[in-house]
C-alpha cells in the first residue's frame, strides 16, 4: 500500500505541525510518536498524554430489537447495561475464535459498538450479514467515516477536562458515559480507556475534531500534557496486560485462552460462538495467555517460540510471545505469550527464543502495572 | 541536520569514522529518529570479525528490532560498554557518545563503496 491509499484523520494536519512521526496503521497514516515514546508513557502515567483515536471504528445498533440483536452478535450481555454504561466484549465466530474485541456503550437510544480500526470491515460485514439472517427490527449504523474520537488518559485528566465543561465528570464513573458539552463541542465522554489509567475517550463529530483537540492541547499545557502516539499506547496497554487483537486476540485465538472468560455470559440465550465457547469453557483451553518477565538479556518479541527452561536435548516449543517490549514503569523487560496450559503456571521459568538463544523469562501474574487507587497515593 | 565530514556513511545508516588503521563506528541520527527511543543494543563481541555490509549485531527500539550491518571489514577492538545500561546515548548523541564499537580497517580500500557526508545527506533528504 502506498501513503496515498492510505486514510488521514481529521487531525492530520495538527499531527503534522506538531511534528509527529506518521506511519501506515490499520489503513490510517498515524502518529507512532511525537518526540520520544518512552517520554510519553511515562507522561500518561505521572500526568495526562493525548491521543487521536479517530481511525476507531463506530457502530451505531438502536430500533427496537437493537438489545436482542447486541445480545445474539456480541459473548457478554449488552442486554444488562443501563443506559450510561459500558462494557469490554467480544464478537466471536461460531468456532469460538475472536472477530474482534470491543467495548459496547449503552446509549440513549441503543448501542454504540466501538471496534478496531484493523477489523472494522471484517465487524460491519459480520453484523451485516447476522442481521441479513434475522428477522429483527434493528437500524445499524456506521458512523465511523462522521465520527473522531479523541482520548485524554492518565492521571490528571480528570482535572483537566474538569475546566473545559459543565459536566460533573465526578458522576461518570469507570466504564460509564454521558452525552454533553466539552470545549463547546458536543461529544460523548466515556470514561473508558487503553492505557491502564484513569482517562477519557471523547466522541465528536469529525468536523469538530480539530477544535476539540486544541482546546484540550491548550488546557493541558499547565498539568503537563503531551500528545502522544501509537507506539506508548502500546507499552501502556502491555503493561496494563490488555489484549491487542492481532497479538493476543485472533480469529485463531479464544476468549479462555486469553484469559477473558468472564466477559462471556451463558445465562442470556442464544449466541454467535455459543457452543463452542461452552465446549471450551467444559474442557478447559488448551493454551492460556500468560505474563513474562525477562530474567536473561533481550526483549521477547511478537511470533518469538517459547520453550522449556532447562531441559536436556532440543528444547520443546510449548508456546508463542504475542508481545514484547520493556516497561518503562517497572523498568524490566516484558511480554505475553499463548502457551500450553500444562505449562502455565504462575512463578514458573520458561525460555524464549531470541535469535536462535534461549532466554530464561518467569512467568507473572498479570497486569504488570495496576494503577494506584485514590486512596492509596501519598497525601501532600 | 548537519552530518560530520570526518567519517563515511553506509545505505543502511551507519557510520564510520577512521581512526588510524581503525575505524569507529556507529548509527547515523537519520537512522535513530526512524527507530525511536533505543532500549537494548546486542553489541559484537571483542575479537569478533565483522564483514563488510553483513550483520553484526542488534539493535531494539521500543517497538522494534533492527540488525546492525558493518561498514566495513575488521575485527573488534573495543565495544562502547555504556550502552548497555543506557541504550539512549545512541538516540542523544548518535554520532559521537552513542558510538557502538571500534575495529581494525581489514581494507580501507572498503571506504570507497561508502558514502561521503553531502551524499548521504542526499540519500537521506530523498527518503
Amino acid at each position: 500500500m502506498t501513503t496515498a491509499d492510505l486514510r488521514r484523520t481529521p487531525l492530520d494536519a495538527v499531527h503534522r505541525a506538531l511534528g509527529a512521526r506518521m506511519v501506515a496503521f490499520a489503513g490510517y497514516e498515524m502518529p507512532i510518536r511525537y518526540t520520544s515514546e518512552l517520554e510519553e508513557h511515562r507522561t500518561v502515567r505521572s500526568a495526562v498524554g493525548l491521543f487521536d483515536l479517530s481511525h476507531m471504528g463506530e457502530i451505531g445498533l438502536s430500533g427496537p430489537d437493537a438489545s436482542a440483536f447486541a445480545r445474539f452478535a456480541l459473548v457478554s450481555d449488552p442486554g444488562t447495561l443501563e443506559p450510561g454504561q459500558a462494557q469490554y466484549s467480544m464478537l466471536c465466530a461460531p468456532d469460538g475464535g475472536v472477530i474482534d474485541d470491543v467495548i459496547v456503550y449503552r446509549t440513549d437510544p441503543g448501542y454504540l459498538v466501538v471496534c478496531n480500526a484493523a477489523n472494522h470491515d471484517a465487524v460491519v460485514s459480520h453484523l451485516a450479514a447476522l442481521l441479513a439472517e434475522l428477522e429483527l427490527d434493528v437500524r445499524f449504523e456506521d458512523r465511523s467515516e462522521q465520527t473522531a474520537l479523541i482520548a485524554p488518559q492518565g492521571p490528571r485528566a480528570a482535572e483537566l477536562l474538569t475546566g473545559l465543561t459543565d459536566i460533573d465528570l465526578e458522576t461518570i464513573g469507570k466504564y460509564r458515559s454521558t452525552r454533553g458539552q466539552v470545549a463547546d463541542v458536543t461529544c460523548l465522554v466515556a470514561r473508558t480507556g487503553y492505557t491502564g489509567e484513569d482517562g477519557f475517550e471523547l466522541f465528536c463529530a469529525t468536523q469538530d475534531a480539530q477544535r476539540l483537540w486544541e482546546a484540550v492541547f491548550r488546557a493541558g499545557a499547565e498539568f503537563g500534557l503531551l500528545p502522544c502516539g501509537l507506539a506508548s499506547r502500546d507499552t501502556l496497554r502491555l503493561e496494563a496486560g490488555m489484549p491487542l487483537y492481532g497479538n493476543e486476540l485472533g480469529r485463531d485465538v479464544n476468549p479462555y485462552e486469553a484469559n477473558l472468560g468472564r466477559v462471556v455470559k451463558f445465562d442470556k440465550g442464544d449466541f454467535v460462538g455459543r457452543a463452542a465457547l461452552e465446549d471450551i469453557q467444559r474442557q478447559g483451553p488448551h493454551r492460556r495467555l500468560v505474563g513474562l518477565v525477562m530474567q536473561d538479556e533481550g526483549i521477547a518479541r511478537h511470533g518469538y517460540p517459547v520453550v522449556e527452561a532447562a531441559v536436556a536435548g532440543p528444547p520443546a516449543e510449548i508456546g508463542v510471545v504475542t508481545s514484547g517490549s520493556v516497561s518503562p514503569t517497572l523498568g524490566q523487560r516484558i511480554g505475553m505469550a499463548l502457551i500450553r496450559s500444562e505449562a502455565a503456571e504462575v512463578g514458573r521459568s520458561v525460555a524464549v527464543m531470541i535469535r536462535d538463544r534461549p532466554c530464561r523469562a518467569e512467568q507473572v501474574k498479570l497486569p504488570f502495572y495496576r494503577r494506584p487507587r485514590p486512596a492509596e497515593e501519598p497525601t501532600t | 541536520m548537519t552530518l560530520p565530514d570526518d567519517r563515511r556513511y553506509s545505505r543502511e545508516h551507519e557510520w564510520i569514522r577512521p581512526e588510524g588503521d581503525a575505524g569507529v563506528i556507529g548509527l547515523t541520527r537519520f537512522a535513530v529518529d526512524e527507530l525511536g527511543d533505543i532500549v537494548y543494543v546486542e553489541l559484537p563481541a571483542i575479537g569478533a570479525t565483522l564483514t563488510q555490509f553483513a550483520s553484526f549485531g542488534v539493535v531494539e527500539s521500543v517497538k522494534a528490532v533492527s540488525d546492525l550491518f558493518a561498514p566495513a571489514s575488521g575485527v573488534v577492538l573495543t565495544v562502547n560498554e555504556e550502552l548497555r545500561t543506557r541504550p539512549e546515548l545512541m538516540n542523544s548523541d548518535p554520532h559521537d557518545a552513542g558510538w557502538i564499537c571500534r575495529i581494525t580497517l581489514a581494507d580501507s580500500a572498503e571506504l570507497d563503496a561508502l558514502l561521503e557526508a553531502p551524499a548521504y545527506g542526499e540519500l537521506i533528504g530523498s527518503e
